[in-house]
């Protein structure tokens, strides 16, 4: 982890001008229709190289449907995307090897173990097999799970499972993750413990696309965008979001926003 | 609320025979296999109570409600409700219980009416003679009652689930988890419709990973790891806490993440939202000394301040360490 520090010069949350990174996602006008229904209702953003990007919404507002069109798992009806500066209707392969993705629900293998787990996303990323286990071994010792690199995921503790998920997401050094409600009903020690994890793999490099439903959790990204019925209502610094709608936290703001 | 509080003489604790409180929970020990998911839990819940049991995924709390609602046998151990045993007398708590599990557990293949007209029927009653229970919840999603329950949104399946546990007029209503991957703004809803439903003879016992939604409760439970490590109301547990919490800010958060971690009197160095909680060993830490440390290390826009404490500071104060692997 120091060694990647200074490597790279910004730090997620200091002063570098995220523009001067340029852009790691670009949509425009992204719309998705399902029948007469807008799910996603012309939707423009950008996604700046190594930021930590909110995308919070309200159940239903349609982060679900607009963050399968970004990992290439479902076409838009229309609009300009582009993911890791490929485009999202005719380069979808590549747009898939250069992303991450780890959500509470689809994460990793209950019956194989840790090291099977490891090994079976290597070979789906397409990593030499020599990687794969210089990777697993480097993995192992960062989690300090090598004691238990033959037991099966069933038996470790939430907390646990969601770090290794997240490691083998970004196994292939990609060069956007996105987590999906990532610490859902985890305890509130792991829960930061968590986000020491995000903070490290931006640090790296590594641009984090999150949603969330913990307001406080909210604070700790670059930027924020709140999306409510299929449009997005709000995109900015949390700082300058709770200045705009006059609220002390961004809690505040989404009720603002979402009610 | 307050008033049934007078009425009922609160607090009751010690001295209310067993049989009039809401729930009486003695010493309850559960195991699967080797695993011990409940390490010998007691706690009361007193009538029209709202009672929060607040703990992470992975405590015991879908074990142990699953055992206040007679579905599994504890170990060893024994749970009251108005006087009638989980275990012997499970056909009468059956019927006085309203459970909400987890998990969607409707027919999604039946109609929003259908789905209430089956718990209605089942438990021997019909949705017109409990329509008043349930009017304020149910009128969200009456408009859509011809729609297959499967097809409802998240929010609305949960009011569906909620009127269908409240069909029968139960005693008690146990809600498991009811506002995990819930928005912010659904979960407000949410809790006022429980307040809403405590002003009408219901005992209400519900659990939640959200440490913020305690403070909704009359009192809570706080569980880790198969152990209760406090029972009281949110404002006594806070008190009893009794540790000094410096909230923490400046504008390069994440250098003062480590900066703050480094400080040599650090015992707990944790994020909430804008402000970083620093907790000092034997708590012999000052404002003033903090905000020289922080201008030593040249960071910008210092703002330190003692806080009270929050009950999400207070269980990992509690907690200390997350579960270990086994």
């Amino acid at each position: 982890m120091s060694n990647k520090k200074t490597k790279i010069n910004f730090l997620p949350w200091g002063e570098t001008p995220e523009r001067e990174r340029g852009h790691i996602i670009s949509v425009k006008n992204l719309v998705k229709k399902y029948g007469d229904f807008y799910a996603n209702d012309h939707l423009s953003f950008d996604v700046y190289k190594g930021e930590i990007f909110g995308f919070l919404g309200a159940n239903g507002a349609g982060k679900t449907t607009a963050i399968r069109i970004l990992c290439g798992l479902s076409s838009p009806t229309s609009g300009e995307i582009k993911v890791a500066g490929y485009d999202i209707y005719t380069q979808t392969e590549k747009v898939k090897n250069n992303i991450g993705y780890m959500s509470q629900k689809f994460s990793l293998y209950e019956d194989l173990t840790v090291s099977e787990n490891i090994q079976f996303y290597g070979g789906i990323y397409g990593l030499p097999s020599k990687t794969v286990k210089e990777k697993e071994k480097q993995l192992l010792e960062k989690l300090e799970l090598t004691s238990s690199k033959n037991k099966l995921i069933a038996g470790l503790p939430l907390g646990w499972k969601q770090k290794l998920a997240f490691s083998i997401a970004i196994l292939h050094d990609p060069k956007i993750v996105f987590l999906d409600e990532p610490t859902g009903g985890v305890d509130p020690i792991t829960r930061r413990k968590f986000w020491d994890l995000i903070y490290e793999a931006a640090n790296g490099g590594i641009t984090v696309f999150v949603t969330t439903h913990y307001m406080d959790e909210a604070e700790y990204c670059n930027r924020v965008s709140i999306m409510d019925a299929g449009k997005i209502e709000a995109l900015d610094t949390p700082e300058n979001l709770k200045k705009q709608y006059k609220a002390k936290n961004m809690d505040e703001v989404f009720v603002k926003i979402a009610r | 609320m307050s008033n049934k509080k007078t009425k009922i003489n609160f607090p009751p604790w010690g001295e209310t025979p067993e049989r009039e409180r809401g729930l009486f929970v003695n010493n309850i020990l559960k195991s699967y296999k080797d695993v011990a998911a409940l390490k010998g839990i007691s706690f009361e819940v007193q009538k029209n109570e709202l009672f929060g049991l607040i703990g992470p995924d992975g405590a015991g709390k879908t074990t142990l409600m699953r055992i206040l609602t007679t579905l599994l046998l504890p170990d060893s151990g024994h749970v009251t409700m108005d006087g009638a045993d989980v275990v012997k007398n499970y056909k009468t708590i059956r019927k006085s219980i309203g459970y909400m599990p987890g998990r969607f557990s409707l027919y999604p293949d039946l109609s929003v009416e259908e789905n209430l007209q089956f718990f209605a029927t089942v438990f021997n009653t019909t949705v017109k003679k409990n329509y008043g229970l349930i009017k304020d919840i149910y009128s969200h999603i009456e408009p859509f009652k011809k729609r297959l329950a499967g097809r409802l949104s998240g929010g609305m399946k949960q009011k569906l689930a909620l009127s269908c546990a409240l069909i029968h007029k139960p005693k008690v209503l146990i809600l498991d988890d009811p506002t995990t991957g819930v928005d912010a703004v659904s979960r407000r809803e949410f809790w006022e419709m429980l307040k809403n439903l405590q002003k009408k003879d219901i005992t209400i016992m519900v659990s939640t990973p959200y440490m913020d939604e305690a403070s909704l409760c009359d009192r809570v439970a706080l569980i880790q790891s198969g152990k209760i490590m406090d029972v009281d109301t949110p404002d006594a547990i806070v008190q009893k806490f009794g540790r000094k919490i410096l909230a923490v800010k400046a504008t390069e958060t994440y250098r003062l993440i480590n900066d703050l971690r480094g400080h040599h009197k650090a015992e707990a160095v944790y994020a909430f939202g804008q402000y970083i909680h620093f907790t000092a060993i034997d708590d012999d830490i000052e404002v003033t000394e903090m905000e020289q440390f922080l201008k030593n290390k040249n960071h910008q826009s210092i703002i330190v301040e003692e806080i009270v404490p929050g009950i999400e500071d207070v269980f990992m104060g509690l907690m200390k360490a997350p579960p270990s692997l086994p």
